[in-house]
């Protein structure tokens, strides 16, 4: 059993719950994320360790509770317990020195891009993050990460917030200017920013890092599930990943594994009578 | 009751038929298959043993267990005794009892079995098992070891780990279990469905670990969570039997189109997580009229009748041998087709076909034949010429086997491996760090249930040995 000692909302439906887990908290390196079962009967899913204290014996989790499972996970309360979380999975982020990197968060994914910026920022590099949401109010831990940042730079669709439009475009101004144009690119969120961001890098060549999120069930390569075209092979995204090299990620493929279970899910939502349903089933 | 009838008498009584559940009624369900014997049966059964001096059986169970003996005490009608026999030389016979191969083990070297049909062992290895559980009352005590202040880790809750983990702690180790998983087990949960093996049966084995005072902690992945050395340093001891569980891929085109599963995702879905099990499982599967399972051993079995269960109307195997090359249990095979599984013999896999929206549509596949002998001595399935066939499914499932998974050997550099990826490890189980022993499909890669818990039960005594010094 792992009690949450604190469970704070960031934005709407974005959780940031701290666990007593020593253990992981002790093991786990940037990039690397749990396996987490809420309780008996539910699903396992994978969530990214967000930031972890040693010493306190606890780690961080950012939660965007978009169906069943995550909206049930951010709704145990402070001093309640969720009965299975296992990890640190995954391999740790290969960090160096590259000089001027830029990161690139989308969604949920900004919050998985927090360890490894904190990361990159530890190990000198000069980094410029850009977030991006839908609007305003899906912007998140932009104070966080513009501590650790040299820029920080927002974008939203609606232009409620910084620039309007997609992370791809203040991305693709920097990679035009050779003054401001980055050695490494990292990028975290949904599967279409991912693909947007490769291609821009792809033709200047420029190292770029994704961390993928198929849908996994053990999350120790014993069942693949998590499978992804990753050049000419398959890879396990749990045990080889989840981060890879983006200019060999098949990200279609990836997309579309991420439908398998649509209509099962919607199924769900609606027997739960949650108001996702129609924007799943769509 | 006793047991002196001439062996003429014994001669005369036939082998009993395991009662069980009409195949159409069971098909749609997952409780167990076999009912289990009666009492008048089992007595009926043990009966028909000749006592024989040779014990050809015990031969061939890979661990010894004193079959004459406890078939005697069964005879007598003495259960506590039986009980205690089995026990001392099995510590998971419930188990064993459902999922052994015993027409290739013990009832293979049965002298009745030269002329007409070998003593049902496996069915009398249940019963006696059974009644155990049934009955802890009076089952005779076990006296409680004396501490001896030694401590060992053991990795995996598998066969082996628990096999290994009940020793040691008969002999007053103090012993810790680390799974990765949520639940104890290993592939006794996630693999092998409750139709064969129900739940119970695990949680009663694992309970009487908890009253020898055998800690299990889940959720640790050692590898991940915690290394091998830090192990070494806090205990005395470490035994590895962390299974084998990377499933091979097929390597063919379609591979990663959605309703592709590898055996373990499809079973872990189902047994681990419950999906399909309950209306309203949180974790999603899918559920398709026509299934194809590839593959011939124990786990195409299990998924093709899992398949069954979920509401395949053609839930087939497509196997590249012939059905007698199959590896899989007889009973298996047999209980399979009375469910209405369809055996697609001398076929394989060539390409995984697709709809344009990425979901699989068919398994494309060409005609085999039997070639010489290869060096497994099949003969081994060469394919027929211009015989490219399409077989409609809405799912396949692969189940060719896995590999050894590098999670736990990946930190532990000292760790010596074979070409394949398996812990090397002597006959006792020590491998190349001192301290430290392996066992189980890990060791063997995937094996059998009886065989990981021979390796738990060798390592144990090496273990203790190890310790005394
Ligand atoms: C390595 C890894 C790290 C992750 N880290 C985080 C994290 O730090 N914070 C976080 O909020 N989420 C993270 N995710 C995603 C998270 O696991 C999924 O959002 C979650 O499984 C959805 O479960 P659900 O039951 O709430 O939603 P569901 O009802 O299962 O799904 C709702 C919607 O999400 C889609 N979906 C299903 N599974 C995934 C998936 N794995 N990724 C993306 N979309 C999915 C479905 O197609 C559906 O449209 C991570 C995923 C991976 C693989
Ligand atoms: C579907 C299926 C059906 C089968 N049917 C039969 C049958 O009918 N009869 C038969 O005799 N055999 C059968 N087998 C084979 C048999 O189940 C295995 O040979 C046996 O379970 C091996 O035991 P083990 O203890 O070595 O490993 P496992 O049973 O694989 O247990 C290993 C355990 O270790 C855990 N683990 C893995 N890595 C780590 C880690 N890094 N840290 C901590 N824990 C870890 C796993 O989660 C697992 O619980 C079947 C196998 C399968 C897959
Ligand atoms: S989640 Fe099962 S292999 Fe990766």
């Amino acid at each position: 059993m792992f009690e949450v000692v604190s469970n704070e909302i960031l934005a709407e439906n974005l959780h940031k719950m701290v666990l007593v887990a020593p253990r992981i908290a002790k093991a786990r390196k940037a990039g690397q994320f749990v396996m987490v079962r809420l309780a008996q009967g539910e699903e396992r899913i994978p969530l990214t360790i967000g930031d972890a204290d040693p010493a306190a014996g606890t780690i961080t989790l950012f939660i965007q509770a978009i169906g069943a499972s995550t909206r049930k996970i951010v709704s145990t309360p402070v001093g309640g317990f969720i009965r299975d979380v296992a990890g640190p999975l995954g391999k740790e982020t290969h960090i160096t020195n590259w000089g001027r990197v830029v990161c690139v968060g989308g969604g949920v994914g900004t919050a998985v891009l927090f360890p490894l910026v904190k990361a990159l920022a530890e190990a000198g590099n000069e980094i410029t993050t850009i977030i991006g949401g839908r609007s305003e109010r899906y912007v998140i831990l932009a104070d966080e990460l513009g501590a650790l940042s040299k820029n920080l730079l927002i974008t939203t669709e609606d232009g409620s917030l910084g620039y309007k439009g997609f992370v791809t475009g203040p991305l693709s101004e920097m990679i035009a200017d050779p003054a401001r144009a980055p050695q490494a690119v990292f990028a975290v969120g949904p599967v279409p920013m991912m693909k947007a961001v490769a291609n821009l890098t792809r033709e200047p060549g420029i190292e770029t890092i994704v961390s993928l999120n198929p849908i996994m069930i053990d999350g120790t390569g014993m069942c693949g599930g998590c499978r992804v075209q990753v050049g000419s092979e398959t890879k396990f995204a749990c045990v080889d990943g989840p981060e890879f090299d983006a200019h060999l990620v098949d990200f279609d493929g990836l997309s579309d594994r991420l439908t398998s279970y649509r209509k099962e899910e919607a199924a769900r939502h609606a027997a739960e009578g949650c108001k996702l349903a129609k924007e799943v089933a769509k | 009751m006793s047991n002196d009838l001439s062996p003429k008498e014994r001669m005369a009584i036939d082998r009993v038929h395991m009662p069980e559940l009409p195949a159409d009624e069971r098909s749609t369900n997952f409780e167990e298959v076999n009912l289990g014997l009666s009492a008048d049966q089992a007595l009926s059964e043990a009966q028909r043993c000749l006592q024989c001096k040779t014990r050809n059986c015990v031969a061939g169970c890979p661990v010894g267990v004193s079959i004459p003996e406890f078939i005697d005490a069964l005879a007598c009608d003495d259960l506590p005794k039986a009980a205690k026999i089995l026990r001392g030389d099995n510590a998971l016979p419930a188990v064993c009892g459902r999922v052994c191969p015993q027409e290739t083990q013990c009832e293979a070297l049965c002298v009745r079995g030269k002329k007409g049909d070998a003593v049902a062992i496996g069915y009398l290895e249940r019963y006696v098992a059974d009644w155990a559980m049934l009955h802890p009352d009076r089952l005779l005590k076990e006296a409680k070891p004396e501490a001896t202040g030694k401590s060992v880790a053991v990795v995996g809750c598998g066969p082996a780990g628990l096999t290994a983990a009940g020793e040691l702690a008969r002999m007053g180790h103090q012993v810790t279990i680390f799974e990765a998983l949520h639940d104890t087990g290993g592939v006794l949960r996630y693999g092998i469905p409750e139709f064969r093996l129900p739940k119970e049966i695990i949680d009663r084995e694992v309970a009487v670990l908890a009253e020898l005072g055998v800690t299990i902690e889940c959720n640790v992945i050692i590898g991940k969570t915690l290394t091998v050395a830090e192990l070494s340093e806090d205990y005395d001891a470490v035994f590895i039997a962390n299974g084998a569980g990377l499933p091979t891929m097929l390597n063919i085109p379609g591979e990663n189109l959605k309703g592709v599963y590898a055996a373990n995702e499809f079973l872990t879905r189902v047994n681990l997580m419950e999906a399909g099990r309950r209306e309203d499982s949180a974790t999603p599967i899918l559920q398709r009229d026509e299934v194809a399972v590839i593959g011939g051993g124990n786990t195409a079995m299990d998924c093709v009748r899992t398949a069954r269960r979920l509401g395949a109307k053609r839930a087939m195997i497509i196997y590249r041998r012939g059905e007698a090359e199959m590896p899989a249990r007889i009973e298996e095979i047999k209980h399979a087709k009375e469910e209405g599984v369809e055996f697609i013999m001398l076929t394989a896999p060539l390409a995984i076909v697709g709809t344009e929206d990425g979901w699989v549509s068919a398994l494309r596949c060409q005609k085999m034949e039997l070639g010489p002998a290869d060096d497994s001595g099949r003969r081994r399935p060469q394919p027929v010429a211009d015989s490219e066939f399409d077989i409609p499914a809405g799912i396949v499932i692969n189940a060719v086997g896995t590999n050894a998974n590098p999670l736990l050997t990946a930190t532990a550099p000292d760790l010596k491996l074979n070409k394949w990826g398996n812990v090397v490890a002597d006959e006792e189980g020590q491998t190349s760090i001192p301290g430290v022993f392996a066992g189980g499909d890990i060791v063997r890669g995937g094996a059998t249930v009886i065989l990981a818990m021979g390796d738990g039960k060798r390592a144990a005594a090496a273990i203790d040995q190890y310790l005394k010094r």
